[in-house]
């Protein structure tokens, strides 16, 4: 009996049209309003913020990959640099040690031409001299000729000892 | 100070003692107006003896299926009750409308109309007075059908004459024990009006969530949105998107979220122990029944050739396994949805059930108030289990209506699902 009870006041289990046709008004009404004005509209923000992030995330790291691209490029650059300015100092260094031996050598040519000048002009002056005292001798000759020949005239033994001083006078020169 | 504090924790436990309590003192005080009408129907009080288990104590089966069950006014309080709007059609008599306070609890009848512990019966014996009249008590018999089986029967008295009560029609066919009767009732019940605050509540919700997308825009998601933007992904990200596909998916979303919110407020809403909860509103199976048959029509107004192909000649099998086949994938696209309406039923029903049971122990372990050690010492034990039981139901609520999406989701799936790719792997 009790089952039979159970079975007969257990009244969920018995489908009411009544509340079957509200069910029924009151789910469509909500699917209807909820997907127009809130499921369909939120699906759509969650995607477009979906999107958007990964947009962002894909910026960022286009950018940070630009950046190091940029990085290298700059490294690349001032290496470029410095083995200019390593082979321009190196030329510059050539250039002037290039320089240097070159006026080295021209200093020592110009050093040469002046000393050879130099014993040129002392040959010369040398030459010069010689002949001028060539002139003297020949002159101081003559004056001694002349004066020995004046005086002979007067002394014999004088005229000798004379001539002695006069060659010993020549010896001194 | 001190006092004042020792003032404030007495005051809080008792508080918190007296919420703890609250549904036992509702269910006591609803005893004690059955106890109420029990006085004033003297005559039968015989035939209640013999057909009551309990005699006149409490009967504990009788009192859970009344709490389960639908009603056309909310109890609150000893005498104190919210009427419903009520919507009656009698195909021999027409519409009857108004409030179910026009009952006066059971002491008048309108149009033969009469409440019968919260719910409408009416009598159909034509020389039965239209319009509204006073009534006397209502009796409980157990009777034989011609069938031989025993039913529930209630009579009211009219001028010392018993009328029967026919209770409102049913789409059972008798096989649970109703059937159509002399009227079918379209009132907004218990159930009608919890569906419609849960509808309201998830309407006005996710119109403010809703908002604060548009508001948010570009933005991170701030109060309400937030909140529900984690069930909202959660569903979509562990139910549509991976049982439906990527490519139907947002198709079919909006009614998965509505299912599954719809059901989970329901759920919620059933386990508020008072106004305006308390509504076994998905463990009624004419709600339950409405969602299944929502999930089966769109699942098969949107069965592509695939789908169909599959359930009438499944391909690559041998022909006499066809034959085998294709009357069990037949009953299957019926038993499916059956199982979706039976499993939501029966697991907020039993949910229901056990709460009130427990709570009936007080009731049980008091002899029915005569021992007020006994109430006390069931209300502890009953009190303790009540609340374990809660946060089951707590967790049973969100888990069915998960359950019952995931499914309705699944099956929308195979659906829509196309074989080709699979096939071609398979050979």
């Amino acid at each position: 009996m009790a089952n039979v009870l159970f079975l007969a006041d257990f009244s969920v289990i018995k489908p009411d049209p009544g509340l079957i046709f509200w069910t029924t008004l009151i789910f469509l009404l909500v699917w209807a309003l909820l997907g127009r004005m809130a499921f369909g509209p939120i699906q759509n923000a969650l995607k477009k913020r979906e999107n958007d992030i990964q947009d962002a995330l894909d910026e960022a790291r286009n950018a940070r990959e630009e950046m190091a691209a940029l990085q290298s490029k700059n490294e690349e650059l001032l290496r470029q640099a410095q083995e200019e300015r390593a082979k321009i100092l190196k030329e510059a260094k050539e250039t002037k040690e290039a320089i240097v031996k070159e006026a080295k050598e021209k200093a020592q040519d110009e050093a040469r031409k002046i000393v050879n000048n130099a014993k040129q002009d002392i040959e010369n002056q040398r030459l010069a001299a010689m002949t001028d005292l060539k002139n003297q001798v020949g002159v101081l000759s003559i004056e001694i000729a002349e004066k020995l020949l004046r005086r002979q005239l007067d002394d014999k033994k004088g005229q000798e000892q004379f001539v002695s001083s006069l060659v010993d006078d020549i010896k001194m020169n | 100070m001190k006092v004042d504090i020792k003032k404030f924790c007495i005051l809080t436990l008792a508080l918190a003692l007296s919420g703890f309590m609250s549904p036992a003192f509702a269910q006591h005080d609803d005893h004690g107006h059955d106890d109420h009408t029990g006085h004033e129907q003297a005559e039968g009080h015989e035939e209640h003896n013999q057909n009551e288990e309990h005699g006149e104590g409490y009967d504990p089966v009788a009192t859970v299926m009344h709490h389960i069950a639908d009603a056309n006014e909310f109890h609150i309080w000893k005498g104190v009750h919210i009427p419903l709007p009520v919507f009656l059609y009698a195909p021999d008599h027409g519409w009857t409308t108004g409030t179910s306070a026009m009952f006066e609890h059971g002491h008048t009848a309108v149009d033969g109309y009469v409440l019968n512990h919260g719910r409408i019966n009416r009598v159909a014996d034509a020389s039965f007075p239209k319009g509204e009249v006073h009534v006397g008590h209502i009796d409980h018999k157990v009777e034989a059908d011609e069938e031989g089986k025993e039913k529930d029967v209630y009579y009211v008295n009219y001028e010392n004459e018993s009328y029967k009560l026919d209770a409102p029609s049913t789409l059972d066919g008798g096989m649970m024990g109703g059937g159509i009767t002399s009227f079918y009732d379209f009132s907004i019940t218990k159930n009608v009006f919890t569906m419609l605050l849960a509808a309201l509540l998830l309407i006005f919700i996710f119109n403010a969530v809703a908002r604060g997308y548009k508001k948010n825009e570009g933005k991170a998601p701030s109060g309400i949105q937030s909140f529900f933007e984690v069930f909202f992904v959660f569903m979509r990200d562990e139910v549509t998107k991976p049982m439906i596909g990527e490519k139907h998916y947002e198709r079919f979303q909006p009614f998965v979220m509505t299912l599954f919110f719809f059901i989970l407020f329901c759920n919620l809403l059933g386990l508020v122990p008072f106004f305006p909860g308390s509504a076994n509103v998905t463990g009624n199976i004419a709600v339950t029944l409405v969602l299944a048959v929502f999930t089966f029509i769109v699942v098969n107004l949107n069965g592509k050739k695939d789908y169909w192909q599959h359930i009438f000649w499944m391909p690559g099998i041998p022909g006499w396994v066809k034959i085998i086949l294709t009357p069990v994938e037949i009953l299957g696209l019926f038993i499916r949805p059956f199982s979706l309406m039976i499993r939501l039923f029966a697991n907020i029903s039993a949910g229901h059930i056990i709460i009130l049971s427990l709570i009936g122990l007080i009731f049980l372990f008091g002899d029915n108030g005569a021992n007020t050690g006994g109430a006390a010492a069931g209300a502890v034990v009953g009190g303790l289990f009540t609340a374990f039981m809660n946060l089951i139901e707590l967790l049973v609520a969100a888990l069915q209506a998960f359950v019952f999406a995931i499914l309705s989701a699944s099956y929308i799936g195979a659906a829509v699902e196309e074989h080709h790719h699979d096939e071609a792997h398979a050979h």
